[in-house]
């Protein structure tokens, strides 16, 4: 149940993203487009969600930033999964001087604070559009997971099965991918929708902190933009729904790892036969 | 028993100086990976500020944090490394010609006080909450704070710190706007507790979306302890159920906490740092979005170096504190 919601509310916004654009012009709404007889309107009759300081339409705007928001999170999240299930299982599975060098550098990632970090490289870079805040964001967002897959990797090496198709001479490439890879796929999806979650967040926090181009919008670029003009004026439907947009982004997130870490670890699962009913139904 | 913690502390430490030295590094590098000159972009720039040509004296202070274009890059990297070990950042373009080192010196006690208070009361809060759902998995209270921490805890730091300023700073008018005191009671006898009243609501808002990361570790952690043999004898020893549930659950499974307390320091600086940003509060994160809004690159490389540092600090403090808690550690030398 939790399960599918989280995946409903997911999928949602997904929808949304790759529809956006064809979604505003049926509803005669768009980003920039300029409505001057409603400027700094509440939600109501012509626009939903109400409209900012400079006319435009907040329903409109939060509609195109989903997709700026969920490419950001999608292609910092691939990166991220990809870095992750390289580094962590390559030193779970062949352990000695490779496993000491890889963790050396997962741990390093691990405690330098990525927000600083990823602001000195996006202050620095020229062009910041969606994709380069994503493939910097994604960079620094490996570590995490690149530890739990090491763990996990090295707890599968020693089970039985691997050892006996080890015997058997298969080789390691044929191991990793045919034994252990699919043993992983539960952790790696959980990992990527963490990932995909944290760099939306890290998006918005980049774009509230003005590092972004101009001419993108975003969840966080709304946010950060309401915030010198909307408090002040009282406009709170101007910087609420971006906001909400995430967090609801990020509790279908968690919903889903919910259902993943039950499946993965049985004790999780809770022993009560009622509450395993409600979780199955 | 004593030697393997001091084996295990000194692999530390060397592990902390080359995480530092590897950042120092990377804060080295970035500027002089970009295409361009950064030296020269910013005396540019500081010109353009100021209307009048930057003297011969702030052009070497530039290049040698940024780089003497002429110079080679081993050479810069020692005469970098050098101004690093003297705590000296540079000067500040933004607010020329304040050096870097005096502004952080100035903002970090206040992001310390925030951060500090926050991460103790979330993760007091977080913890004492996760034992109580944990305990009962899929009870009652477990069905309710689950799923509304996994909800708290995806909430932008920011965000939630811009609702509480409309609500409780405009609205309803029960906090001040900004700022981290009030300037007519510096230094006067009003003053801490003039802090104290404008650290609420940065501090709350912090604990509001921080806790529930906690408590999610810890419901998981106690759900797992819950299921141990050793809990199921403390209850047929008759023991009561609050003795089994702190002594013998919540004990052993606070563990992993510390190390997640570890890495969680990071991440709750980089929520207070955007959280000081709405709030105006005069610590780094307030720097940092100055330094950014203005490219103030001295001033944002200090920033950097500063938190990473901090962060650094911090994780090799909870290291050292799990050593001494945790007996594995212990057995490890003998």
């Amino acid at each position: 149940m939790k399960v599918r919601v989280g995946i409903g509310i997911i999928a949602f916004f997904a929808v949304v993203a790759v529809i956006g654009p064809w979604l505003n012009d049926l509803m005669g709404i768009g980003p920039w487009k300029i409505d001057y007889d409603a400027i700094s309107r509440p939600p109501g009759g012509g626009h939903l969600l109400g409209t900012t300081s400079q006319g435009t339409d907040v329903l409109a705007q939060v509609i195109a930033g989903t997709r700026n928001s969920m490419v950001v999170g999608a292609v910092a999240g691939v990166i991220g999964i990809v870095l992750a299930v390289v580094v962590g299982v390559t030193a779970g599975f062949f352990g000695g001087r490779i496993d000491a060098l890889l963790s050396f550098l997962t741990n390093m990632f691990l405690v330098l604070p990525v927000l600083p970090l990823t602001l000195i490289v996006a202050g620095y870079v020229q062009d910041t559009g969606p994709i380069t805040i994503a493939l910097i964001i994604g960079l620094f967002g490996w570590a995490p997971g690149a530890r739990t897959l090491r763990a996990q990797t090295l707890s599968l090496r020693g089970r039985d099965f691997v050892m006996a198709m080890r015997m058997l001479g298969e080789t390691k490439t044929r191991l990793i991918f045919v034994e252990v890879l699919p043993h992983l796929a539960g952790w790696i999806s959980a990992m990527f929708l963490h990932l995909v979650l944290g760099a939306v967040l890290a998006e918005a926090g980049l774009a509230f902190l003005g590092i972004s181009s101009a001419d993108t919008v975003s969840w966080g670029t709304i946010i950060d933009q309401a915030r010198q003009v909307a408090l002040l004026n009282g406009m709170w439907w101007w910087f609420v729904p971006p906001g909400l947009c995430i967090a609801l982004l990020g509790t279908a997130t968690g919903l889903v790892n919910f259902g993943i870490d039950e499946v993965m670890n049985p004790r999780l699962r809770t022993a009560d036969i009622k509450a395993m009913r409600k979780a199955l139904a | 028993m004593r030697q393997g913690r001091w084996r295990f502390l000194t692999r530390r430490v060397g592990f902390y100086l080359a995480t530092a030295w590897s950042a120092i590094t990377l804060n080295f590098l970035i500027p002089r990976l970009m295409p361009g000159d950064p030296a020269s972009v910013i005396v540019r720039q500081l010109q353009r500020q100021s209307g009048e040509s930057v003297s011969p004296e702030t052009v070497a202070a530039i290049q040698k944090l940024f780089g003497d274009p002429r110079a080679g890059l081993l050479q810069q990297y020692g005469d970098y490394l050098v101004s690093i070990a003297r705590l000296d950042f540079g000067l500040s373009v933004s607010r020329f010609p304040t050096p870097v080192g005096e502004l952080l010196g100035a903002g970090l006690p206040w992001t310390l006080l925030l951060v500090g208070t926050t991460t103790v009361i979330a993760f007091l809060l977080g913890t004492g909450l996760g034992i109580a759902a944990g305990w009962k998995p899929g009870g009652r209270l477990d069905g309710f704070l689950s799923p509304m921490s996994t909800f708290l805890s995806a909430l932008p730091y920011f965000w939630v710190a811009l609702i509480a300023l409309y609500v409780f700073g405009l609205v309803l008018g029960w906090f001040p706007l900004g700022g981290g005191f009030d300037p007519d009671l510096y230094g006067g006898p009003g003053f801490l507790g003039s802090v104290l009243e404008y650290l609420v609501m940065p501090a709350a808002t912090i604990v509001f979306s921080a806790f529930g990361g906690w408590l999610l570790g810890m419901r998981n952690m106690m759900v797992t302890a819950v299921s141990e043999d050793y809990v199921l004898l403390g209850r047929a020893k008759g023991l009561s159920s609050g003795r089994v549930m702190f002594r013998y659950a919540a004990r052993n499974a606070l563990l992993p906490s510390v190390t997640g307390f570890a890495m969680a320091i990071g991440g709750v600086l980089g929520g207070a740092l955007l959280t000081e940003i709405v709030f105006s509060y005069p610590g780094i994160g307030y720097l940092l979005y100055d330094a950014v809004s203005k490219r103030d690159y001295p001033l944002m490389q200090g920033v950097f170096l500063l938190t990473t540092l901090t962060v650094l600090l911090a994780n090799f403090v909870a290291d050292s504190v799990y050593v001494m808690i945790d007996p594995r550690t212990r057995e490890a030398g003998r």
